[in-house]
């Protein structure tokens, strides 16, 4: 059955039944089948007492976190009244006078994405192959590739950002650099889970007509592994282009900047503004690169 | 041994190579257009961001050195050869990644509590207006589109310093990012227990209780889980813009070059980044086997 067809079914059900009350009639011998069937109808203590034991626990937890972190309902009224006196002067989002330059500053975001991701994949292509089991490297390289990789991703790229600045001082170049370093981990990870996801029958026909290790991985590996990673890439460049809006906070260059810039002026319209010309961007790129990754599947 | 190799005659075989080598050239022109094109943006975006490879040849070993700095302490001694002077803050520091973690673990419950509420109106199957599904579906792709730094900015400013703007900029980034995920597990299940719960006689709300939460329960977990650990790592930024947690001391270093303070925070940032993983991916494990063992 079709989605469509399970959906008007289920509503026209709805519909028809849907009282809000249990409609017993539907059932009328409950007691027959709970005499039949005693274990059904008996509420089982033991998952009982984990449920509530759990949900217990998390809430007791939660208590505690807004406690410790300073919750309280009067500052969260003040906070909600201020946001919806921002929210009102948002409408209508209004550039001013400075549409070219927020425009320049989102160019720059996409570059900083754009040349990110791509610097990333090219220096986590060989890592992959180190990383992977059963292609290049023996298990010293890697474990030691992996503890690279899991070290590099375990710190966020606005402190990436923030340790480049001191090399190449502010700007965007800055950005590119700790895009490249973040990805460089992420990708060295999924690269190498591709390479061992892998058909081994090509490779060893490479191998048995007389190849060398190195053009079992030209042509017994990379013919499979480079639509996924090309695939990959696309969808980490339109995650790392939402990384760069941000990454101008700390003064990595992009959008970032201006709009903590608006945001910490009170320029509420202006604020507004950017956030769309973000999410129009964010969109054009996730459809751009979803039309390439389809065309990509066509052609395999 | 002799082998007979069966050809076409050559009057055969000569159109379909010409065609080869047609279909040949073709692709390879294409690879040569995507690669021109390529190199094309590689040089507009990198006039766009201003990269410098005589700068970066220069300063390098800025990079190089920077890291190196970072594990020496004070009075140039390796910070290996004394971990109390190299940890000397770890009360504080534990302390504020305690915090930490507490706004990754309230942020998450509240979103994913969020989220679950808002799931089965968002999903194609259980929904029951297409109109107020395209409603839910649009706000939650806002709010896990803008960045959750940028909440975390806007409510640095509407609720003042503090954890709380943090706890609740992720919140709403969690609930954008889960509503979605949530959907899409609700859109994959059986519907045969929702038919039968109707049925015999349940309300709309029965059936969801009786029919769908039992099919979901453990992928929402277990999706909630693999979010916290993504939301302990956002986190650990929040205070980058006043927003709580031990980013505030992190950032405090680098920019004061406190050098081996930065170097002992990481540490203990990248530690507890992995123990949180490695601790969720087993839980996120057993409940999944859980999942087929019923």
């Amino acid at each position: 059955m079709s989605e469509e067809m399970v959906r008007t079914k289920i509503k026209s059900i709805f519909q028809a039944t849907d009282t809000g009350k249990p409609r017993m009639d539907f059932f009328p011998d409950r007691a027959a089948v709970a005499q039949r069937h005693p274990g059904l109808m008996k509420p089982s203590h033991q998952s009982r007492i984990i449920t509530t034991l759990v949900l217990g626990g998390m809430l007791a937890l939660a208590v505690f976190a807004a406690y410790r972190l300073e919750f309280s309902f009067a500052r969260l009224g003040a906070g909600l009244g201020q946001l919806k006196t921002f929210l009102g002067l948002m409408v209508p989002p209004s550039s001013g006078s400075y549409f070219p330059l927020f425009a320049k500053a989102l160019g720059e975001t996409i570059a900083i994405a754009f040349l990110g991701t791509l610097l990333a994949a090219f220096f986590a292509f060989p890592l992959g192959f180190f990383a992977a089991r059963g292609a290049l490297g023996n298990w010293l390289t890697r474990f030691f590739t992996r503890r690279f990789s899991d070290t590099i991703r375990g710190v966020d790229t606005l402190i990436w950002a923030l340790i480049w600045i001191n090399v190449v001082g502010l700007g965007p170049f800055a950005g590119v650099l700790a895009i490249m370093t973040s990805d460089i981990g992420s990708f060295t990870k999924l690269f190498s889970e591709a390479i061992e996801a892998v058909d081994r029958k090509q490779g060893e026909g490479v191998l048995s007509a007389g190849g060398t290790k190195l053009e079992v991985i030209r042509f017994g590996i990379i013919p499979q592994v480079l639509p996924v990673l090309l695939s990959q890439m696309l969808y980490y460049f339109e995650s790392n282009t939402r990384s760069a809006t941000i990454i101008g906070i700390v003064g990595a260059g992009g959008i970032g900047l201006h709009l903590s810039e608006m945001i910490r002026t009170y320029e509420w319209d202006r604020v507004s503004f950017i956030i769309l010309m973000v999410l129009v961007t964010v969109a054009a790129i996730d459809w751009l690169s979803t039309r390439l990754r389809l065309k990509m599947a066509g052609a395999q | 041994m002799p082998q007979a190799i069966i050809r076409l005659p050559e009057s055969q075989t000569e159109p379909l190579l010409a065609a080869y080598h047609i279909v040949l050239r073709e692709r390879q022109r294409a690879t040569w257009f995507g690669i021109a094109l390529l190199l094309l943006c590689i040089g507009v975006a990198s006039v766009m961001a201003e990269v410098n490879l005589a700068m970066l040849g220069r300063n390098i070993l800025n990079f190089t050195n920077y890291i190196g700095r970072i594990f020496y302490l004070e009075n140039n001694a390796l910070v290996f050869t004394d971990f109390g002077e190299w940890f000397w803050g770890l009360k504080k520091w534990l302390l504020k990644i305690g915090d930490t973690l507490l706004i990754a673990y309230l942020g998450t419950l509240l979103g994913a509590i969020g989220a679950f509420c808002l799931c089965f109106a968002a999903s194609a199957n259980l929904a029951t207006g297409g109109k107020s599904r395209f409603v839910f579906r649009r706000i939650l792709e806002f709010f896990r589109t803008v960045p959750e730094l940028v909440f975390a900015l806007l409510f640095v400013v509407a609720f003042g310093l503090g954890p709380l703007p943090g706890v609740l900029a992720i919140m709403i980034h969690t609930f954008g990012a889960l509503g979605k995920l949530f959907a899409e597990v609700v859109e994959n299940i059986d519907m045969k227990p929702v038919e039968g719960a109707i049925s015999s006689g349940g309300t709309r709300w029965q059936a969801i209780r009786f029919a769908v939460v039992p099919q979901v329960l453990s992928n929402f977990a277990s999706y909630a889980l693999l979010r916290f650990e993504i939301n302990v790592r956002g986190a650990s930024v929040m205070g980058f813009v006043g927003a709580g947690g031990i980013g505030q001391d992190l950032i405090e270093a680098v920019r004061k070059f406190y050098y081996s303070d930065v170097s002992a925070i990481l540490v203990l940032l990248i530690l507890t980044v992995m123990l949180i993983d490695l601790g969720t991916e087993k839980l996120r494990h057993s409940l999944l086997a859980r999942e087929d063992g019923t």
